[in-house]
């Protein structure tokens, strides 16, 4: 049974309004005007389409895809691994995940980034993979730590892996962020607390997943991301041949 | 509303250091073989190479110089490189690129082909548009709008999408303006975030 109809619609009450001003960002690059609601067309309902060929093997082991050989990125080794789904629960297969972190100090490798914390000569901070055909996912990483931002006098993002996902169509391009079960960081981050719905933060917060850790190895975090469903068709529903 | 079993998971900003995960030579890392996004059409696409270029400015008019800027087109004959994209496309041809704003000057720009009309959702055709999609710190959500031309005006009057734009003004602002740059076509599309000219940004 494929589905062919519009997307359901965004609903915005589990996303972050545009204008937040505890982020003081967003003050100045937040529309004013109200979003314009389109009907799906061709345009919305489709999407780019990856494969094999834009990644590598190793691309999503980010303790050994920027490391020296047989050196490793510093940091307590974590598997983080879920599923693509759609609002229906059904897998979103073959679509590029692609995340960014800081390392295990807090620090990115990035031209911009001032924090003194040490960089990692060991670790780039990108990974990137496809889902597989029942929307499976899985990254191998160092836990990022934690980082103070310019915002208020004394801010400090939560541990956070950002999380990049494509899906089957434009109009389920989402990005976000991935935190961590039991960080007290959590609810004092001005980003995160742009999301006006407690239930929606809990959905970014990846849980301990003992079952998936390796023993005297890796700990596994596991880390699902849902993306907009489809409508079926006005013909889904009817008898063959009626 | 449907009755969904989940609910989409909220979005965050992308940050000041998106271009770690999304464009990681543009900061100097090479982990990876292969670069996404720099060609949109492949080497085969047929129709009129363009250029599509300009800024993306805050609302205190300011170029905002860490954003990632994503296109989404068809081709020439307005199909999009997707099993429910309407029709066959040149190989190669993916009808997607990424591009970031410059760190300097905050420009931004796509060397692509211009795209044709698409079918509308009705009966209709859509006019020739480019689907943009603009992620930074400071933007919560990605905002989703259109690049249209300035030489489709005919096309461009009876756009289902334009046509709900009530304001002229409004609607101006997803017209992108032709010029001509060595002779190749060149077409100048800031998008203003707030205030005075806002872009107009849809939910899709």
């Amino acid at each position: 049974m494929s589905k062919s109809g519009d997307y359901y619609m965004r609903d915005r009450s589990l996303h972050p309004p545009a204008h937040t001003p505890a982020y003081k960002t967003s003050v100045s690059r937040s529309p004013r005007y109200d979003l314009i609601s389109l009907e799906s067309s061709v345009s919305e309902i489709t999407g780019p389409v990856f494969g094999h060929n834009d990644i590598e093997p190793g691309d999503n082991d980010l303790i050994y895809n920027h490391a020296a050989a047989d050196e490793s990125a510093i940091g307590q080794r974590i598997i983080l691994h879920g599923h693509v789904l759609d609002e229906d629960a059904r897998p979103v297969p073959n679509t590029l995940v692609e995340i960014w972190q800081a390392n295990a100090s807090g620090r990115y490798r990035h031209k911009k980034d001032s924090y003194l914390a040490a960089l990692d000569p060991n670790f780039g901070g990108c990974g990137r993979t496809l889902t597989g055909a029942d929307g499976s996912y899985s990254f191998r990483t160092v836990k990022p730590g934690a980082y103070p931002w310019p915002n208020g006098p004394n801010d400090w993002r939560p541990a956070h892996i950002h999380v990049s996902v494509f899906g089957a169509a434009w109009a389920q391009r989402l990005i976000t962020q991935c935190y961590f079960e039991g960080d007290p960081m959590i609810a004092r981050c001005p980003i995160v607390q742009t999301i006006p719905d407690a239930g929606a933060i809990n959905g970014l917060t990846a849980k301990l997943d003992m079952c998936a850790t390796i023993p005297f190895d890796t700990l596994a975090y596991r880390f699902d991301v849902v993306l907009r469903g489809r409508r079926a068709t006005l013909f889904e529903n009817r008898p063959e041949g009626s | 509303m449907a009755a969904n079993k989940l609910r989409e998971s909220a979005s965050q900003t992308a940050g000041p250091f998106l271009h770690i995960g999304l464009t990681p030579k543009a900061v100097g890392i090479a982990t990876f073989m292969t670069a996404r996004g720099h060609d949109i059409t492949g080497s085969l696409a047929k129709g009129t190479r363009i250029r599509v270029e300009g800024a993306v400015i805050d609302g205190t008019g300011s170029p905002v110089k860490d954003a990632l800027l994503e296109i989404w087109q068809a081709n020439a004959e307005g199909n999009y490189a997707h099993p429910e994209g309407g029709g066959p496309v040149e190989e190669g041809f993916r009808g997607w690129g990424r591009a970031i704003t410059d760190f300097e000057t905050g420009e931004w720009g796509f060397d692509t082909v211009k795209p044709g009309p698409t079918r509308g959702r009705d009966q209709g055709l859509q006019a020739p548009h480019l689907n943009l999609w603009i992620v930074a710190r400071g933007i919560n959500i990605g905002l989703n709008t259109r690049v249209y031309f300035d030489d489709e005006p005919e096309a461009n009057a009876i756009d289902p999408v334009l046509s709900q734009i009530g304001s002229p003004g409004r609607r101006q602002t997803l017209i992108a303006q032709k010029s001509d740059q060595d002779g190749a076509p060149l077409y100048r599309f800031d998008i203003r975030l707030q205030g005075k000219g806002e872009t107009v940004f849809f939910d899709i």
